[in-house]
């Protein structure tokens, strides 16, 4: 599906860059001419939102890195010298911290896109897999980064999800020594982390690339879940979705804005602009929001290897997907069944991340066990048996026809739905 | 089906939660949480911060700064006893978009303090008044001399505001981004301070977690002498010391709601022709055949 090398050089310096390098011509297949489904609706622009997020936050971390001290007795000190002394820092700050939540936001937007449409099937595994591998990088990315402001939350979240290694049998403690590079979270612990937290985003950036390449062989899923046949079912990258993913972008940075210059502390700690102190343990310690689902997961089982191994399998769970989901039909809005089981399974998530916000006693605890066994049921058993007993609806002949109605061959002039919308 | 009496169970809880709060206050209405989540069966019902006005509140919220000035001297006669101020510098009391001092002002209160400093050429420390670039002192030298004084460390006031808060549970909180409200620490302490309501025990506060708080109650009506005719009442002083406090910890806030109103115009403006643009190139496809069609053989 990689669109043919049209590209025509037109300037001599360009000609001159071609010859010796086609980066030009491969820019120009994948970005201009690049066939896209027709029906690609507004949750299909979450990717490009995802890559302007990494981008910012690449570029607001770099100059945050520039006035951050990672130094145990130095780093929260330094924080409030961007907030208060640095010219714009409060910005750049506030502005990388929230980043985090969007990034995420999206991010799990575009996954339960991809969730619904059934984007993860044949062809397209190996896409799904490197969007895994991006997740869990991220998901690194923002746990490192958020211990950097040596809040109590960072240094109390750090101590906890540190010490999870610890579970691991004979060999844990040893582990969780060597990653702390002590006997506590400290300074040694500290340096590291930002050393990583500066590290991953570029490892992001590379496996975005490889992500974006294994997209452009078979070429983007699409709300009806069949492949492109003609060019009738393909509309070129630019101008057509170059424009809806930046007017999706500038809505997203809206949303984005609002909650950096009106709201900045929403999501976060109240308890992260107290200074680390490793003689007092918070009352709570709650994780991000992003992670909650997860952390509830993490709570409900009464053991400490169980728990953390519930956990990862969670997440890890997600790369399995192309092989536990048995239908042959990718998108959702031909599976009658797996439709209502998705809305319960995006109720599970939500569900799982209230009740990972909340203290781990009385209802709560029982609310957390028995959404940890639906999550994992959504995925062992409803995907594998859902494809063996549901009956999909017909599917269309084509794209065009799915958006345009088979009428609109005989009749192009007349469309009888907005294509996109 | 298992999700089913979920679901139900989950409506339960919110419900729960909801009917649990017991406060007239509509905006406080729904969290039945403690204000910084003492937790247990034990843990005895705290009654939740009413919501205040506030002068910086709202996306074109002002610091007053007749206010943050009352607010200081509450803090330099009262609160400085206990608690420190490091972050706050005395050239930052010069802020317009703060207490808006005057250089004079802020130089006569930065030379009441006397700052440390040193060694000198023959290696001696001394003492010498504090300049615009000096950092509000602390009455203890260190914290191990507070701790042995009060039996616990007084906190460092510089982020207070934003370093305490109180739950607002389901489903408030899920308004809040949406209704700007940033408030949570300042009307923490404001109830915080207008709550020692026990004649018995000045240790007893309405709002504390647990009720039993180190600071005993700080504030007397009359203890501060306001120049600018202000109410010279507990609660005039606490309104005031709160929107000090959260001046100290977000002294940025009044540039950042300027900046963001003047960003959100823009992007709107462009997120609206972005949309027209869309609209326009997107409405080539419904006249006639597209160029994708064009370059198709006819099936």
């Amino acid at each position: 599906m990689s669109g043919h090398p049209t590209y025509v050089p037109k300037s001599a310096a360009a000609r001159w860059l071609e010859s010796r390098l086609p980066i030009l011509g491969l820019l120009h297949s994948s970005f201009v001419v690049f066939p896209n489904p027709r029906n690609l609706n507004y949750w299909w622009t979450f990717g490009g939102i995802l890559s302007f997020m990494l981008a910012a936050q690449i570029v607001t971390g770099v100059v945050l890195a520039m006035h951050y001290t990672p130094d145990a007795r130095l780093a929260f000190a330094s924080i409030e010298h961007i907030m208060r002394d640095v010219n714009y820092g409060w910005l750049f700050r506030y502005m990388h911290a929230n980043g985090a939540s969007m990034f995420f936001l999206a991010l799990y937007i575009h996954m339960f896109r991809g969730l619904y449409y059934g984007s993860y099937k044949a062809p397209r595994e190996v896409l799904w897999l490197l969007g895994v591998v991006i997740f869990l990088l991220s998901i690194a990315t923002a746990f490192l980064g958020y211990v950097l402001p040596w809040g109590q939350m960072s240094f109390w979240g750090a101590t906890v999800i540190t010490s999870l290694f610890s579970a691991i049998p004979f060999v844990g403690d040893y582990v969780t020594t060597w990653l702390w590079g002590g006997y506590a979270v400290d300074s040694a612990t500290l340096n590291r982390f930002f050393a990583l937290h500066y590290l991953l985003p570029f490892m992001i950036a590379g496996v975005v690339v490889l992500h974006i390449w294994a997209l452009h062989v078979p070429g983007s899923n699409n709300p009806a879940g069949i492949e492109p046949k003609s060019g009738k079912d393909t509309l070129p990258f630019h101008p057509y979705f170059t424009v809806k993913d930046g007017f999706a972008l500038a809505c997203f940075l809206i949303f984005y804005g609002w909650f950096v210059f009106y709201v900045p502390n929403y999501l976060g700690d109240a308890d992260n602009y107290i200074e680390a102190n490793p003689l007092q343990t918070p009352v709570h310690i709650v994780p991000e929001w992003y992670y909650l689902p997860f952390y509830a997961i993490l709570r409900s089982i009464p053991s400490k290897i169980g728990g953390a191994a519930a956990m990862f399998s969670a997440v890890l769970i997600i790369a399995f997907l192309p092989w536990l989901d048995t239908s042959r039909v990718k998108s959702a809005a031909y599976r009658p069944l797996y439709r209502i089981f998705f809305w319960i399974f995006v109720a599970c998530a939500l569900l799982l991340g209230y009740v990972g916000s909340q203290p781990p006693e009385g209802g709560y605890v029982l609310a957390a066990r028995l959404l940890t066994i639906y999550y994992f049921v959504h995925f062992l058993v409803i995907l594998p048996l859902l494809g063996l007993i549901e009956r999909p609806q017909p599917l269309p002949a084509t794209i065009a026809d799915s958006v345009l109605g088979p009428q609109a061959q005989v009749l192009p002039a007349k469309a009888t739905q907005m294509p996109g919308q | 089906m298992s999700h089913c009496s979920l679901f139900g169970r989950a409506l339960g809880l919110a419900i729960l939660l909801a009917s649990a709060a017991s406060t007239g206050s509509a905006f406080a209405a729904g969290a039945s949480e403690t204000p910084s989540g003492a937790q247990g069966p034990h843990a005895l019902a705290i009654d939740i911060p009413a919501r205040q006005v506030w002068s910086f509140a709202g996306p074109f919220g002002k610091y007053d700064p007749a206010q943050l000035q009352r607010g200081l001297k509450v803090y330099r006669e009262v609160c400085s006893n206990c608690h420190s101020l490091k972050m706050v510098a005395f050239r930052d009391l010069m802020s317009p978009d703060g207490p808006n001092l005057t250089e004079a002002e802020a130089r006569a209160i930065a030379e009441a303090y006397k700052i440390k400093d040193g060694p000198n050429d023959a290696g001696e420390m001394f003492e010498r008044p504090g300049r615009l670039s000096d950092y509000f002192p602390w009455a203890f030298p260190n914290e191990q001399t507070a701790r042995a004084a009060f039996g616990a460390v007084p906190p460092d006031m510089s982020l207070l505001a934003k370093a305490r808060t109180y739950e607002r549970g389901f489903p408030l909180f899920l308004l809040d981004p949406f209704i700007q409200y940033q408030e949570r620490g300042v009307d923490y302490i404001y109830a915080l301070l207008t709550g020692y309501t026990n004649d018995k025990d000045p240790n007893w506060d309405e709002y504390f977690p647990g009720h039993k708080i180190a600071m005993p109650n700080p504030l007397s009506d009359g203890a501060v002498d306001y120049a600018d005719g202000a109410p010279k009442t507990v609660q005039q002083y606490a309104k005031d010391i709160s929107a000090f406090l959260m001046w100290a910890a977000e002294p940025k806030l009044v540039e950042r709601k300027r900046i963001g109103f003047r960003v959100l115009v823009y992007l709107a403006v462009f997120a609206a022709l972005l949309y027209l643009v869309k609209r326009k190139i997107w409405a080539r496809l419904h006249n006639g055949a597209s160029e994708a069609h064009r370059a198709q053989p006819p099936a």
